[in-house]
């Protein structure tokens, strides 16, 4: 075992690949609890987004289609679940749960034929001088766009939720359905847009595992991170910045685990490998006295009646 | 006389099952204060909400101005001048005043022009308050003046207020009036919807009666008599509830400096409550929504425990015991919110008896329900009651809200409890209903119960209590006795302001 | 336009109706499935639904039906008291996984003693295993707030590692040839959890029925079965009954736990026999379905358990015999809840076709 051959560059570099997926992924659920709604589907709309991605980027050999086609089959798969619980207003805890199971079906029947292949490489982009730069060259400047692009749409959250009107219009939805429709504000198309919104940020999160994180398709192999992001959300209290703080906490726990993994250290790799599921219910127990920044109508749903 | 600000023809509305509202006309004049009377479920929200766009009139005609006006969604009704206070507030907790105002104007300022606007025309009504300020932390009071600021900020040609004091103490009530006066002779038309006869004849210039949907009159209100205005809103003359000789006994049950903590985000939780009541009395607990009330009742109905000896039953230790012990004990309680806390809506009434009688009807065998005698007691409430349902089977949803609320309290007192905690029990009832409930209570009083009567209705607590005390944020007022005290004297109290101060 | 309008109350023929609508709507759209995925949706259809019942080798699938049924009714008769509360246990899968080691794990402890009290105390290890493993999320939630679905959930993949480590490591047979896997418990007398094995039946299968009329008694006559009702209807009301929600979260979370547990271990006893890295085939997560579409009511879970036992049994043989892909079962399965939550709109709510007002 030699921990010194684990590189901190290297290993920075690359928590920020592991974190995109889940960042993603938790973004997008934000917005939709924000808007009142709870989507347990996460799961299932980021393996079917990684299957869709994989699929047209292998066929088409762009992975910029990839990627919107893993945004598409995520919102599609999140229009499900509109159908389930804003026309038929059904549980949402079980609408999730449907979807998560629907997807995780949906994707193994798409993905049969694409087992073992290839996807044609995402790549770095390379800012002149900038990449170059020793140490925060490979941490911050040698990434591909989609993990820019993943910050941007944190960013833009962040700002549209704090900033502006259609922000403020969907924070009120969240808080109190009743009155935002008392209001003349359409609740219903509010929350559609931004279940849709969540469906295609989880959608880009699969597509990210399976098109450069991994890269390949297999199974299930999203192994959770849909679930790990749903916590993320309660953990960011419901805030878009505190989102990056934490997902980029547990790609770092996730990254470390693996290195220790391959350099041998005498923790059985099971261990190692059920570690990041361990830290989030810990933090989830430490973060979960501290509700104030839920929305007041989480989950419940709504029916504008007289 | 000019033509009319707003011209209502004919305008019908109904629901599966009910008329609520058959061919309704009337006018409302450019600078006026027109009054909508009626009692709770005669149609007066329907109205608004059909003159506000929140519902599609089935047909029938309004004219604003002179032309046609049929408002879609609320937004085009706000394009057109109508604003609208509710009864029930539509603000958002977590969000602050300058946003919450913000949601209500079709095309806001950037928020800091806003703050400044907010600040002016608080100014120019006399209604103080902060912009940066989380409405959650509000008062009552306070929450109605974002409301009310809202509405003035798009300088409208109608304003309606629906049952706007009902969560004001009598002064809070005179600053309101002041305020919707001067609106007036600024040349804005006010609809004021109440039940309240003596508010309206101190405001309005006009007014419509509405029962069971449909107009019954129009009037001058400073020229009607009380008496003729209630006549004409109940359809008939109503028996005042007669209460019998009642003989005081020993303290029945005694709260000694009760403190809890809120179980709601934004509650006021309780602080150093101390009361006395004795067999036979009837302790009135009035005060502005939300100081509170809800706290009490879970304090004393054991949703809530305490130190024991902190709460005592005849003299009994039960501050530390749950509801169904102090059941067994005599202590009963109704929650204010039927649905969904005193009854579950979609539980059957056999259940909804079974629910809170259980200990004392003895309903349980060995842990297992003894359904046909749970459905035999809630026969017995449907019964006694006057509770209209087709059945025992059927769910307490299907209930309207006078019947459940006769079926929630019948369920207490059929149980015979030594004391009673009572939260609104007339909210939203109307008034044969009302009437029934309130003699039921007393004459469970007469009885040697004593009775905690929680409630926002000082017309009804002067009618019924012997002491009177008020909750003002989660503090409660010496308790005083009824039969002394001024109206002036009770708004010092609901205002926090306590005799020993 | 069509609007929806709240029925008063909960309509009772609809509320049989819409299970078998969704059956309905899922046999029309499965077909659609089977027709796009080039086979005969007749044939496909038929395979899943009649040959393990009425086909030529009826005599050896319909014993599978007893031995895939038992868990998801087992598991689904647990989760269906939560869920009637209120509390979402949907890791059933790591409490079936821990019941499994917990229970294999005393099994293996007394080999090769053989003693008529070793399959009983494993039996309490599997309820155990379960029921503690659950006792987390439930402990969690109670002490800390923390979401039981999220926790219960992190805790399936917890397991699935702790059951890779056992049958690479602890439990792995001395005698294996270095394979993965335990001893096989079904050839241990003492051990084995079978009671018939030509006709299905093991103690897993009596467990179930015992389970379903055990869960129709408490829901119905029991009072603890109307505090759970009245939990999930009214929160609120429930706490005026006097009900104590911590208590009853914990109650429906670690029997929910130990009968997940005790599923987990009937099958590593019996049917599958060993501890081995895949042991578990998603049981936990198939009784989630299971427990909706038997409308989270005893006998209706121990006929949606039946019906997606087939299902299964169904899907194993179309897969031989046409080739239909294991995952097209599993979208099957999937579609199956979907139209279920989607149909079930019709209970609460009536529908209203009106014509569109011209203004």
């Amino acid at each position: 075992m030699d921990l010194s051959s684990i590189s901190p560059v290297l290993l920075i570099a690359s928590l920020m690949v592991a974190a995109t997926p889940i960042l993603l992924a938790a973004v997008g659920e934000l917005v939709v609890e924000r808007a009142g709604v709870l989507n347990l589907g996460v799961e299932g709309m980021m393996i079917v987004g990684a299957i869709s991605g994989f699929a047209v980027a292998v066929e088409s050999g762009s992975p910029a289609l990839g990627f919107l086609a893993a945004a598409i089959g995520g919102a599609v798969l999140s229009a499900l679940f509109i159908v389930l619980t804003q026309f038929a207003l059904a549980n949402q805890v079980a609408s999730g749960l449907s979807l998560t199971l629907f997807g995780l079906g949906a994707s193994a029947l798409m993905g049969q034929s694409y087992i073992g292949i290839k996807p044609p490489p995402t790549t770095a982009i390379e800012i002149p001088f900038l990449s170059d730069l020793p140490v925060l060259g490979p941490i911050l400047f040698s990434h591909d766009l989609v993990l820019y692009l993943s910050l941007a749409i944190v960013a833009g959250v962040w700002a549209t939720l704090k900033y502006t009107r259609v922000g403020l219009v969907l924070r009120a939805v969240g808080e109190n359905h009743d009155a935002a429709h008392a209001l003349g504000y359409k609740v219903m198309r509010v929350r559609i847009c931004a279940i849709l919104f969540g469906g295609a940020c989880a959608g880009l999160g699969g597509a990210y595992i399976s098109l450069v994180r991994v890269p390949q398709w297999t199974e299930g192999m999203t192994a959770g991170a849909g679930w790990i992001a749903l916590a993320l959300v309660v953990f960011a209290s419901w805030k878009a910045g505190r989102i990056i703080v934490g997902a980029y906490l547990f790609g770092g726990i996730t990254v470390l685990q693996l290195n220790l993994q391959a350099v041998g250290v005498a923790i059985p790799v099971e261990y190692l490998t059920m570690s990041p599921y361990i830290i989030t219910i810990l933090v989830l127990v430490i973060l979960s006295s501290d509700k104030s920044g839920a929305p007041g109508s989480l989950g419940r749903s709504f029916h504008a009646s007289r | 006389m000019s033509e009319p600000l707003l011209r209502i023809q004919d305008l019908t509305k109904s629901y599966p099952g009910v008329l609520a509202n058959n061919a309704v006309s009337f006018d409302i004049g450019k600078s006026e204060l027109h009054a909508l009377l009626g009692e709770n479920g005669a149609g007066k929200s329907t109205l608004v909400k059909m003159i506000y766009g929140l519902v599609k009139p089935d047909s029938g005609s309004m004219q604003l101005n002179g032309t046609l006006f049929h408002p879609t969604e609320p937004r085009s009704a706000r394009a057109d001048g109508i604003a609208m206070v509710f009864q029930h507030f539509s603000l958002f907790d977590a969000l602050t005043v300058a946003e919450n105002i913000a949601l209500g104007m079709e095309d806001p300022p950037p928020m800091r022009t806003l703050a400044q606007h907010i600040e002016d025309v608080s100014q120019n009504y006399g209604l103080p308050l902060g912009a940066e300020r989380i409405v959650g932390d509000l008062s009552a009071g306070e929450r109605q003046r974002v409301e009310l600021i809202r509405c003035l900020l798009q300088g409208p040609k109608l304003l309606i207020m629906d049952e706007p004091t009902s969560v004001l103490t009598p002064q809070e009530v005179e600053i309101l009036f002041e305020t919707l006066r001067k609106l007036r002779d600024n040349g804005t038309s006010i609809l004021y919807i109440s039940h309240k006869l003596d508010e309206i004849k101190a405001l309005c210039d006009t007014a419509t009666i509405l029962r069971r949907g449909e107009k019954v009159g129009v009037c001058n209100p400073s020229e009607t008599s009380t008496r003729d205005m209630a006549e004409m809103m109940v359809g008939s003359t109503l028996k005042s509830p007669s209460r019998g000789a009642r003989e005081l006994g020993d303290p029945a049950l005694e709260m000694i400096n009760v403190t809890t903590r809120s179980s709601v985000a934004f509650g006021s939780g309780l602080i150093n409550i101390s009361i006395s009541v004795r067999k036979g009395e009837i302790m009135g607990i009035g005060g502005v929504a939300g100081n509170g009330q809800d706290d009490l009742l879970l304090a004393l109905s054991g949703e809530v425990t305490t130190e024991p000896s902190s709460i005592r039953l005849s003299g009994l230790p039960v501050g530390h015991l749950a509801p169904n012990a102090r059941r067994e004990l005599g202590l009963l309680a109704a929650p204010e919110e039927r649905l969904g806390h005193a009854a579950a809506p979609d539980m059957s009434l056999t259940e909804n008896a079974m629910l809170s009688g259980f200990v004392r009807e003895k309903l349980l065998s060995n842990g297992f329900v003894n359904w046909k005698k749970s459905s035999d007691f809630a026969e017995r409430i449907v019964e006694q009651f006057d509770v209209r349902t087709p059945g025992v089977d059927n769910a307490a949803s299907s209930l309207s809200g006078g019947n459940l609320q006769k079926f929630v309290i019948g369920r207490e007192v059929l149980q015979n409890p030594d004391v009673l905690v009572v939260n609104q029990p007339t909210w939203g009832v109307d008034a044969a209903a009302a009437a029934s409930i309130r003699q039921a209570i007393l004459d469970l009083a007469s009885n040697g119960c004593a009775v905690i009567w929680i409630s926002q209705d000082l017309d009804e607590l002067m009618e019924v209590s012997d002491r009177f005390a008020a909750l003002n944020g989660g503090r409660l007022s010496e308790p005083q006795p009824t039969q002394d005290l001024s109206v002036d004297e009770i708004g010092l109290m609901m205002g926090g302001v306590h005799g020993d101060a | 336009m069509i609007t929806l309008e709240k029925r008063p109350q909960a309509s009772r023929r609809w509320s049989f109706l819409t299970p078998v609508l969704a059956v309905v709507a899922t046999i029309i759209f499965g077909s659609i499935l089977f027709a796009a995925l080039g086979k005969n949706p007749v044939v496909a259809i038929q395979t899943i639904f009649f040959e393990p019942l009425f086909g030529e080798f009826a005599f050896y699938y319909r014993p599978q039906l007893l031995v895939k049924g038992a868990p998801l009714v087992l598991i689904a008769i647990g989760l269906s008291l939560g869920f009637r509360a209120g509390i979402w246990n949907i890791g059933a899968e790591g409490q079936y996984i821990a019941g499994a080691l917990a229970g294999a794990g005393v099994g293996l402890a007394f080999y090769p003693a053989e003693s008529v009290l070793i399959f009983p105390l494993m039996v309490m290890a599997g309820f155990a295993g379960g029921a503690i493993w659950a006792g987390i999320p439930a402990f969690l939630k109670v002490r800390f707030g923390t979401n039981e679905i999220l926790v219960s959930l992190m805790l399936v993949y917890v397991a699935e590692q702790l059951l890779a480590s056992m049958s690479l490591g602890l439990m792995k047979n001395p005698d294996g040839f270095g394979f993965p896997g335990s001893r096989n418990l079904a050839e241990y007398a003492s051990a084995t959890s079978w009671i018939n094995q030509e006709i299905g039946m093991h103690w897993g299968v009596a467990a179930a029925f015992i389970a379903v009329i055990t869960a129709y008694i408490l829901i119905n006559k029991h009072k603890l079965g109307f505090d759970i009702r009245l939990s999930g209807a009214a929160p609120r009301a429930a706490r005026f009954a006097g009900i104590n929600p911590a208590r009853l979260t914990v109650f429906c979370l670690c029997l929910s736990g130990a009968l997940a547990g005790a599923a987990g271990l009937f099958e590593v006893a019996g049917p599958s026999g060993q501890v081995s890295i895949d042991f578990n085939v998603g049981y936990g997560f198939t009784a989630i379905i299971v427990a909706f579409l038997g409308r989270l009511h005893p006998i209706g879970i121990l006929l949606a358990g039946a019906l997606m036992a087939l299902t299964y049994i169904g899907g194993e043989i179309a897969q031989s015999n046409l080739g239909l892909p294991a995952a097209a079962i599993q979208v099957f399965q999937g579609m199956l809840l979907f139209f279920l939550l989607a149909l079930d709109v019709l209970t609460h709510y009536r529908v209203r076709f009106r014509q569109m007002r011209a203004n």
